[in-house]
């Protein structure tokens, strides 16, 4: 049996609102094993995107336990959790997220900094991922140069560069016409196949069945958890 | 990592240039003004310090008369109680360096068809090491010139331009109330006192000569003043108690009594124009100070600002592993770096404006280092003391909130 890189246990996470305590999860039980395709879907709050940001660990549970690559998340330190974000994670975003004032390459090589590569390094490995996604002669450009789908590609090679063993993505082709959703789709699935682990969020059923597996939530619960059934998009 | 993110901070400098620049530009009035008035401060106390070394070192001056006779009072000059005896008596006691009896007033000095009113004063050779005058051609009077009451003199330079113009004023003979007196020597120059007075306008003749020829007291042997030099700071305090015992007991002045003199301590004079100017200078670099904190808190209020502005790439920043620490790196070194470049350009434009106020004015201007070291440093702590909270906010931002922000 491989590797399992998340597991959560009955996790829940609650808000205080002015109206009293407000569950945006509860007792969530998943496990995914390396080299999974996961899709996350469910109406809007429904508690999947409460759920990728615990994933992320850019938050933590109110209830129960989130192991990642068999630590206990909620025992963690912030600098813990930023660590895992920046070498087990990779982070990709419906937005892009790009930071403007920098070059494709500076872009790609940022978390190298946090991870305290030397420049030439750092430089080496950016240059190596953006040729990866296709997009090795556009490493001096600004992010505002290039389309959406590029700019996606080069927030996938940020996401790749410190080799994660998870790559999250909230929402990746939300911002993108359905040719350059399928290209994106394609570059997923050939990651995936390459046997990185990958979590989507999605609400576009297409999309949703590039994955190997479809998790819906409803009402802050996992509701159902599905193998995909057929394809339904021909790059994936 | 530090290099990368000095490379980061210069970025965003750049990349709002007309901010960054209206940024800096309180600091660089603020340093720039710090720089030039701590040089305008400290050239005014660098000249009252080449004025109170003109006077001599440790000096007091005692005043004859301070007499109350049938209930009229008056301070110095009143009586002529001091005599050439009380000088040789101080002289004697410990502690002190010289002595010099002084006879002095203002007389008209004649040379050919010019004439010049000037100070005549008549004392006795060790007035010139008291007040540190040299001689710069010819040679000073000596004991034997007091002795026989010689008509020789010593020229300060403002009587010599006025009386002899172009000419040299050594070996010539000028006239005074109809007497002859030859120039033997040229005093050194030596600018204003204290009080504002030209000390060069001068003329220095043997006390037995002014006493007999120029002024001619109705009292044989007693004079003016006494100039008395004490061997050190240190020893003043005991040769003005033992010179006020000494003078009362040979004036016998019963217990109770007022002294029959008056004492002016120079060095406490000097002092306390040291400190006046100490002060001016304290008060001028406070001032300026405060434009220093003006231009920190225009840091602190673009920071918080920028901050707000990137709220969503600090959340960015924070998502792909940046620690809290190194976003509060991040934003402390952007503002160390525009407080530093202020200071740079201030400390440039403060030391211009100084060496113009000097070339505009005649004002002396002293730029220390300590001075430069000191606008550094407070620039350097005020891109600190001020950056720290702006980037603490930053750091302390929730990735969540920070990635949703638009």
């Amino acid at each position: 049996m491989s590797q399992v890189v998340i597991r959560t246990l009955a996790v829940g996470k609650s808000y205080r609102t002015a109206a009293g305590p407000f569950a945006a999860l509860s007792g969530v039980d998943l496990a995914i094993e390396a080299g999974e395709f996961v899709a996350i879907m469910g109406p809007s709050g429904s508690g999947k995107s409460t759920f990728m940001n615990l994933l992320g660990c850019l938050d933590t549970p109110t209830s129960g336990d989130y192991f990642l690559v068999g630590r206990n998340v909620a025992q963690l330190g912030k600098d813990e959790l930023a660590t895992l974000r920046n070498r087990t994670i990779g982070f990709v975003f419906q937005g892009f997220n790009l930071l403007p004032r920098m070059t494709l390459a500076d872009n790609v090589a940022l978390p190298l900094v946090y991870a305290g590569v030397e420049r030439d390094a750092r430089r080496a490995r950016a240059l190596q991922e953006l040729a990866r996604v296709g997009l090795g002669d556009y490493a001096a450009s600004l992010p505002s140069r290039i389309s959406g789908g590029q700019q996606q590609r080069v927030a996938i090679a940020r996401a790749l560069v410190n080799s994660p063993q998870l790559i999250l993505a909230d929402e990746p082709t939300g911002n993108l016409d359905s040719h350059t959703s399928e290209e994106i789709m394609a570059l997923f699935t050939e990651l995936n196949r390459e046997g990185i682990t990958i979590v989507l969020v999605t609400h576009e059923p297409d999309i949703a069945a590039c994955a190997r597996r479809q998790v819906r939530f409803l009402d802050g619960r996992l509701v159902s958890d599905v193998p995909t059934a057929a394809r339904a998009l021909a790059a994936c | 990592m530090l290099k990368a993110m000095l490379r980061e901070a210069w970025q965003a400098m750049g990349a709002n240039r007309l901010r960054t620049i209206l940024t800096m530009l309180g600091m660089v009035i603020g340093v720039g003004s710090v720089v030039l008035m701590m040089a305008i401060g400290q050239g005014a106390q660098y000249a009252v310090a080449q004025t109170i070394s003109t006077m001599g070192s440790n000096l007091y001056i005692l005043i004859s008369g301070s007499t109350s006779t049938g209930g009229l009072r008056s301070g110095g000059g009143g009586g002529p109680t001091l005599t050439v005896a009380d000088a040789e008596a101080i002289a004697e006691l410990d502690g002190v360096a010289n002595v010099a009896p002084v006879h002095q007033g203002t007389q008209q000095l004649v040379y050919g068809p010019n004439n010049w009113s000037s100070t005549v004063v008549g004392t006795t050779p060790p007035y010139l090491e008291a007040r540190a005058w040299t001689i710069v051609s010819g040679h000073p009077f000596g004991d034997s010139d007091v002795r026989s009451a010689t008509r020789v003199a010593l020229i300060g330079q403002t009587a010599a331009d006025n009386l002899f113009a172009n000419d040299d004023p050594l070996g010539k003979t000028i006239r005074i109330r109809q007497s002859p007196f030859v120039i033997i020597g040229v005093l050194g120059k030596k600018g204003q006192n204290l009080d504002g007075r030209d000390q060069d306008d001068t003329l220095i003749i043997p006390l037995s000569t002014a006493q007999r020829k120029v002024f001619g007291t109705p009292f044989a042997g007693s004079v003016r003043l006494i100039m008395v030099q004490a061997t050190s700071a240190e020893a003043m305090a005991s040769v003005e108690r033992s010179m006020t015992a000494l003078l009362r007991q040979r004036h016998r002045i019963r217990e109770g009594q007022d002294n029959d003199f008056y004492l002016r301590n120079l060095a406490a004079a000097a002092d306390s124009a040291a400190e006046t100017t100490r002060v001016m200078s304290v008060l001028l670099g406070a001032i300026a100070s405060v434009s220093l904190l003006v231009g920190g808190i225009g840091i602190m209020n673009i920071m918080l600002v920028s901050v707000t502005e990137r709220t969503r790439e600090i959340g960015i920043r924070m998502a792909i592993g940046a620690r809290q620490k190194d976003i509060l790196t991040q934003f402390l070194l952007e503002a160390l770096m525009i407080s530093v470049a202020g200071c740079l350009i201030g400390l440039v434009l403060g030391i211009a404006g100084a060496l113009l106020t000097n070339a505009v004015t005649d004002m002396v201007i002293v730029i220390s280092g300590g001075s430069i070291l000191v606008a550094f440093g407070v620039a350097a702590g005020i891109g600190i003391f001020f950056g720290y909270y702006p980037a603490h906010r930053a750091s302390g931002l929730d990735p969540i909130e920070a990635l949703r922000h638009q």
